[in-house]
């Protein structure tokens, strides 16, 4: 392993009033991650410095921050796989309010978890069983890789530029729907929720979401793409609007 | 302070912790109608539950037509050395096929059979294919499908909202004190029964799988409030952690890559497993490469490879093979997949372990064996409680999932924690939920309000001391250097004496700045439960004078009969200082000894 060296970290501090970057340097050896180094800056130079951490494995995606201003995990961010020679910038994900430091506010999107209508199961076969081919849930597999890390959501142009939390609930929550929509034993109804509530029109699939997932889920084309489509053949197909016309259904 | 100025919230169930054993207990408690809130030091859905790597066992039968409940039982007896608490693992092996459809129902996607049935997969110690898995991020699965049904449940969740200490009227719990990360302020939660789902103590060893969450929070909080500690000499080393690099140590590599097929190899290469086989499970572990090697194509006649021994026997043969020299570069040994199983599959059924060496350790784990090593992974000790309510000696208290004892005796199952944290986080939520239907509301003491406030205060308010970061990494040496995987009487006298110092220092331990979001603050306040778990760890270690599943002696080899018939229970005595009592235990019932000790033929014959 090569040896310890030393990097000079730029980390913002500060709180909702305002702040600004602090300079640290720390010795680490360059197969160490980012967090490695947060936390000895915290450990020896800045005790009281917020972050949010959890596993330190990539598995609960607490850790996420702007490493020079790319949304990332701090643990899964190897020193060596950072530019040579520069400064290492730290910053909190913009898209979100500011607590402290590193550490923002994200419960919005706890919030919007709280507005989807969950699974509702169709009845058990009689052998008290539910029967799902491996082929038939990949693609929902995909999507529960999720570890809401929330990278998604602050790299989001609809959420992080044009403030819309309002009109669209973000790539994370969309691949939440697409899971229940795919998902071979529900039986609820979301598109009309996705359509209008959740503001799936307002992606213009940009694709930055899917570039920033730790979990390398395809969230623009196996979720996003997929809903839109749904939306589209129920609202906007010729055939189908004429059929709901004439039996009176739907909005 | 003025206890009248702290915010007040009130609830008739309170659960200290949002892992599974915490998130099932307030789903349960919340469907049968109590107010029920959730408080966790993290955010909804981060808690160490969702490290779990390879599956939750339970005997569905899907994978293996002839396993069932008295098998699992069995298992779980035999692995944790016939210590644990007869009821509790007859409780769990009876129910965790239901909590595992149930979880099915509430959303959860598990890997499936060709059949269309929820896959199994085998894991150590366990006679059949018994993991219901979802690839190795099977705690994920289980984190998630619990959150969105407890949110769908109206249970309130309070996140980053760390507990203090419970607050009591008399000899019951009446709530407890806590504050917000987010602005440093206390509150008070008030509650006729709190659930302690807390999980352990890994924290305070230097090698360990464990999440900084885990610091023993619920033990030190119980047994301030009066509640028994059990076992808690039985800390399980999960044998295969990474090694290197440096700042990875410890990260858990899942058992399902032997349960898949990885083998175990010296730095002779040598598969020195065969050489570690304890003669209590020779008749039913393959004694040659041959006979490994069929079990792997599926023969079911052959008999399970010896890498699939219980965690405690493979932990102990890998700490043996690399202090005689056998051990890898960095210290470890090899835990070789990639010439076993095609690289297809490894990345199809151990995506997360493939991710983590690739990206952190710059290895393709397809293509080059693993380097791993024992690292502290899990408490099968706990709160003493009440085999089917879950309610520990101190009325309205709970306590669930790893929190809890008894269990898991000396040794825990690798795939019986998820399961435990669903039956048992039930139980705990319905024995809650019965109690609080049955009692009144308690007295608030603002006396005991204003105690709690002021202890944690105090490293705020320091014009200078202590940094309690370093205090954490010297408990950790300690810890690590005196009460590992073998233990020996100087070490662990030695380790009491070092505690004892470092808890006079951490009374002098300062947090700089404020109390909003302060890591500092946060860490001199852990400093109190990381010492007293330890201490507990310590003291019944030292009493327990044989050798048995998690808990070795040097001086003290080979399991003892004197001590299998006794538990020892830790209680605070009356003079403030750590009282230990060695506890005879009941006979076992008949009916569940006659499962225990039946032959596998037996019990295939459904002669037991």
């Amino acid at each position: 392993m090569s040896d310890p060296r030393d990097y000079r970290f730029r980390v913002w501090r500060g709180d909702s009033a305002g702040g600004d970057f602090a300079e640290y340097t720390v010795s680490a050896s360059p197969q160490m991650v980012v967090l490695d180094c947060l936390h000895e800056i915290q450990r020896r130079q800045a005790n009281d410095l917020a972050i949010r951490w959890n596993c330190k494995a990539g598995k609960c995606g607490s850790c996420s921050v702007e490493i020079n201003g790319k949304p990332r995990l701090a643990c899964m961010t190897r020193m060596n796989a950072l530019p040579d020679g520069n400064d290492i910038t730290v910053q909190p994900l913009k898209t979100f309010p500011v607590v402290k430091d590193l550490v923002t506010d994200v419960s919005w999107n706890y919030r919007q978890n709280k507005r989807i209508t969950p699974l509702q199961p169709k009845p058990r076969e009689a052998d008290g069983t539910y029967r799902m081919m491996q082929e038939d849930v990949d693609r929902i597999q995909e999507f529960r890789k999720c570890i809401e890390c929330f990278l998604c959501q602050d790299v989001c142009h609809v959420l992080r530029d044009q403030d819309r939390q309002d009109a669209f609930v973000g790539p994370r929550f969309m691949i939440r729907l697409a899971g229940l929509e795919m998902h071979p034993l529900d039986t609820a109804d979301r598109i009309p929720a996705i359509r209008a509530e959740f503001g799936s029109g307002l992606c213009n699939i940009t694709r930055c979401c899917t570039e920033v997932c730790p979990e390398h889920i395809n969230i623009t084309d196996n979720a996003i793409i997929p809903l839109k489509e749904r939306v589209v053949d129920r609202y906007y197909d010729p055939v189908t609007r004429l059929l709901r016309v004439f039996s009176g259904a739907g909005k | 302070m003025n206890v009248k100025d702290i915010q007040t919230i009130q609830h008739d169930v309170l659960v200290i912790g949002a892992g599974g054993a915490g998130l099932r207990a307030a789903i349960e408690c919340a469907t049968r109608g109590l107010d029920t809130g959730v408080v966790t030091k993290s955010l909804l859905g981060k808690a160490h539950t969702v490290m779990a790597e390879g599956g939750m066992a339970a005997a569905l039968g899907y994978a293996d037509a002839r396993d069932n409940w008295k098998f699992h039982f069995r298992d779980s007896m035999r692995g944790g050395k016939f210590k644990n608490q007869w009821r509790m693992a007859e409780l769990h092996a009876q129910q965790a096929p239901d909590r595992v459809k149930e979880l099915e129902e509430w959303g959860a996607v598990f890997d499936r059979t060709k059949e269309g049935l929820i896959a199994q997969r085998n894991f150590g110690g366990h006679r059949f294919p018994r993991l219901a898995h979802v690839g190795d991020r099977t705690g994920l699965e289980l984190i998630r499908t619990l959150q969105d049904k407890a949110v769908h449940s109206g249970v309130a969740v309070h996140a980053e909202c760390t507990a203090l200490d419970l607050l009591k009227d008399g000899d019951r719990i009446a709530g407890l004190v806590a504050y917000w990360k987010d602005t440093g302020r206390f509150v008070i939660l008030r509650a006729k029964a709190v659930i302690l789902c807390t999980g352990g103590g890994g924290k305070a060893w230097q090698v360990t799988s464990n999440s900084w969450e885990y610091t023993g929070d619920g033990y030190a909080m119980a047994y301030e409030a009066g509640a028994e500690l059990l076992d808690m000499e039985f800390a399980q080393f999960h044998p295969t952690g990474m090694v290197w690099p440096p700042s990875v140590r410890g990260i858990l590599v899942t058992e399902g890559v032997r349960g898949d097929g990885g083998i175990l190899l010296n730095s002779k290469r040598e598969r020195f497993m065969f050489r570690y086989t304890p003669e209590k499970f020779a008749k039913e572990t393959a004694d040659t490469e041959g006979e490994a090697n069929r079990w792997l194509a599926g023969d079911k006649q052959a008999r399970r490879p010896p890498e699939l021994l219980t965690r405690d026997v493979v932990a102990r043969a890998i700490a043996a093979e690399i202090k005689e020299g056998r051990g890898s570069p960095h210290g470890g040994v090899y835990l070789d997949i990639a010439s076993r199983v095609d690289a297809e599959k490894i990345r199809k059924k151990l995506p997360s372990m493939y991710h983590q060496f690739m990206e952190l350790a710059e290895l393709d784990i397809t293509k080059e064996p693993m380097e791993v090593a024992p690292t502290l992974h899990y408490f099968m000790g706990g709160v003493r409680v009440d085999h089917d309510t879950q309610m520990s000696n101190v009325p309205g208290l709970f306590a669930a999932g790893e929190a809890a004892g008894g269990f898991n005796g000396a040794n825990r199952l690798g795939g019986n924690s998820l399961s435990d944290l669903l039956v048992f986080g039930r139980l705990a939520g319905i024995g809650a939920a019965d109690y609080a239907r049955g009692t009144q509301e308690p007295a608030l003491d603002e006396a005991q309000v204003q105690r709690i406030v002021e202890r944690a205060r105090t490293p705020l308010m320091r014009e200078s001391g202590e940094n309690p970061f370093v205090l954490h990494e010297e408990l950790q040496a300690v810890m690590q250097r005196n009460v590992g995987i073998v233990r020996q009487r100087e070490e662990m006298e030695q380790a009491l004496r070092e505690i004892d110092r470092l808890r006079e220092r951490a009374a002098t331990a300062k947090a700089h700045a404020t109390s909003q979001y302060n890591a500092g603050w946060h860490e001199a306040l852990d400093l109190r439960s990381l010492l007293l778990t330890s201490e507990a760890v310590t003291r019944a270690a030292l009493m327990r004078e044989e050798s048995r599943g998690g808990h070795a002696r040097l001086d003290f080899e080979g399991e003892r009969d004197e001590w299998l018939k006794k538990d020892i229970v830790i209680r605070k005595a009356r003079d403030g200082s750590m009282g230990l009592s060695a506890v005879e235990r009941p006979a076992p019932p008949p009916e569940l000894a006659k499962i225990a000790n039946a032959s596998i033929e037996d019990l295939e014959a459904g002669r037991v």
